[in-house]
């Protein structure tokens, strides 16, 4: 937010201060104001001061409390003379700090009475807020990118391939609706907690599976999602270190992010898992990846995310594809078809029935998904039958398997991979 | 914050106090819970959707029709404001009314103009 000022040493810091603090302290003053506009109103003023009143008088003992005092005074001052943001506060006991007078003129003071630790960290409190369940997934997206990653809008904007306006409206009326609904701010109750905390890990999941999709284009320009989306859950868990699902949902990111490299070739076709060269993987994202899902998964809260990282973990400890445990990766999809029923899991569980006990079981396994609506226009329904239908030596029906796949929504690439394995089918 | 909880239920659901219908104890038992919190500013109860007058005035003159509207997918029968801290506490609140395991209670936040 200062990147387009002289670098100086009051810009540098202030640009650290941005990068680092902007989050925990937009949280603190939103939860104090209620209202994030307003918050970011005076957040950015206050970064504006900072640069002229630490250029001339010096940079204060702690800087992230001036900014606090600076901010929040400057929002009183807003409120005071606005009488409808001051109705809307009045609940908010701040009345006494609204007749203390005029703060503006000793700014140069603040922050010394004020350590970073009285900030308080409501960032977790903002998590919850930003993913209430009266948004809209969309809407819930957008705001955490904006508000907890951090991200301006237009890097939003390009992160979800729509322009700049289209975001800002998005997250413009998110913010009306916060408002206008009566979302409320502040730390969630442990009821709450327990009840929306499955929603806002939701949230982080599913801004890394859109980092997954792989898109053409200027994508080396793209923020990477999936960084933002393992950063925001490695915050998820520095708030709230007891809980077993937040850990096991970093443990999947960080093993699925490790097999990327992997994922793709050199042309970026996709590369199935029996041919992936494991050396690719990250050795270090599956070490730290493998420590949370042992701890999380012999835990009692453990969920659908610690299960899938148990998952997750079964195929990041064979050293080679055939060396995979597939008794107990069918065991753990098992227990998640009955925690979280989904056709995804039933046709993933069916195919681990085919790796575990043989394509005989596993092709009735999946015929008897086959009625399913939902899966018989999935095109990874149709490619585990024909591969099942291959290793069953019953080509014929293999090929129309691939050839069902072909006809189903699906991308260039992976259209070309089926093409090849037709091709291959009939040679 | 003030919120209207409306009551809304379907032309076809059986009517409070019939066999199958819902059990009028339990909307009493709702409704004094709710009084007692001290969050009720207002509110009412309606006479079924049958006896809705509908009123529409063009520039040919005035049409005055009575109900039942086979056309409505539901209708309002009945609503509480509130006045609670958040939308979280009127949801907790819309969570415990009957009305909500019949049909559906949709919560409105009150304009402040």
């Amino acid at each position: 937010m200062v990147s387009d000022v002289e670098p100086s040493a009051v810009a540098r810091l202030l640009h650290s201060i941005g990068a680092e603090d902007r989050g925990r302290l937009l949280a603190a003053l939103a939860g104090r104001f209620h209202d994030l506009d307003l918050a970011e109103d005076v957040l950015q003023e206050a970064m504006v001061r900072a640069l002229e009143t630490w250029t001339l008088r010096g940079v204060p003992k702690n800087p992230q409390a001036w900014l606090m005092t600076t901010a929040r005074n400057r929002a009183l001052d807003i409120i005071r003379s606005d009488a409808a943001k001051a109705r809307h506060l009045a609940g908010l006991r701040i009345e006494s700090e609204l007749s203390r007078g005029d703060h503006s003129d000793h700014s140069d003071r603040l922050g010394e009475e004020l350590s970073t630790a009285d900030i308080g960290d409501e960032r977790l409190s903002l998590f919850f807020t930003c993913s209430h369940p009266t948004l809209h997934e969309r809407e819930r997206i957008a705001l955490i990118l904006r508000f907890l990653a951090g991200l301006s809008t237009a890097e939003v904007a390009a992160a979800f391939l729509v322009d700049t306006t289209t975001m800002q409206q998005r997250i413009v009326r998110a913010k009306r609706r916060i408002t206008t609904t009566g979302i409320p701010f502040g730390t969630p109750t442990p009821e709450q907690l327990h009840e929306r905390l499955p929603g806002v890990l939701r949230v982080v999941y599913l801004i890394f599976t859109q980092g997954f999709t792989p898109t053409s284009g200027a994508s080396h320009n793209r923020t990477d999602l999936q960084e933002e989306a393992i950063a925001l859950t490695r915050l998820l868990v520095g708030l709230l270190p007891t809980k077993t699902e937040a850990r096991g949902l970093l443990s999947l990111l960080l093993l699925t992010r490790a097999r990327a490299p992997a994922r793709t070739d050199a042309d970026g076709a996709p590369v199935p898992l029996t041919e992936q060269d494991r050396s690719l993987w990250d050795s270090r994202l599956i070490a730290e990846g493998l420590g949370l899902a042992l701890t999380a998964a012999g835990e009692t809260e453990a969920g659908p995310y610690t299960v899938q990282a148990a998952i997750a973990a079964l195929h990041a400890e064979a050293a080679t594809y055939s060396e995979t445990d597939w008794e107990q990766i069918l065991v753990l999809y098992s227990i998640l078809s009955r925690m979280e029923p989904s056709p995804v899991v039933a046709l993933n569980r069916a195919v681990a029935i085919g790796k575990a006990k043989g394509p005989k079981a596993g092709l009735s396994a999946l015929e008897e998904l086959a009625t399913d609506p939902r899966l018989s226009g999935y095109r990874p329904f149709h490619i585990a039958r024909a591969i099942t239908l291959s290793e069953s030596q019953m080509p014929d029906h293999a090929e129309a398997a691939f050839r069902e796949a072909l006809d189903c929504p699906g991308n260039d690439a992976e259209s070309e991979y089926i093409e090849d394995q037709i091709r291959d089918l009939l040679s | 914050m003030k919120y209207a909880l409306l009551l809304m239920g379907h032309p076809g659901d059986a009517e409070c106090g019939a066999d199958e219908g819902p059990d009028p104890r339990a909307f009493m038992a709702f409704d004094q819970e709710i009084n007692e919190a001290g969050i009720v500013v207002g509110g009412f109860a309606l006479e079924g959707p049958e006896t809705a007058v509908r009123v529409s005035t063009t520039t040919a003159g005035a049409m005055v029709t009575s109900g039942p509207f086979a056309e409505s997918g539901e209708f309002v029968g009945g609503s509480y404001v509130i006045e609670v801290a958040d939308v979280d506490e009127a949801i907790a609140w819309a969570k415990k009314s009957p009305g909500a395991a019949l049909g559906h209670i949709e919560i409105r936040p009150i304009a402040d103009y």
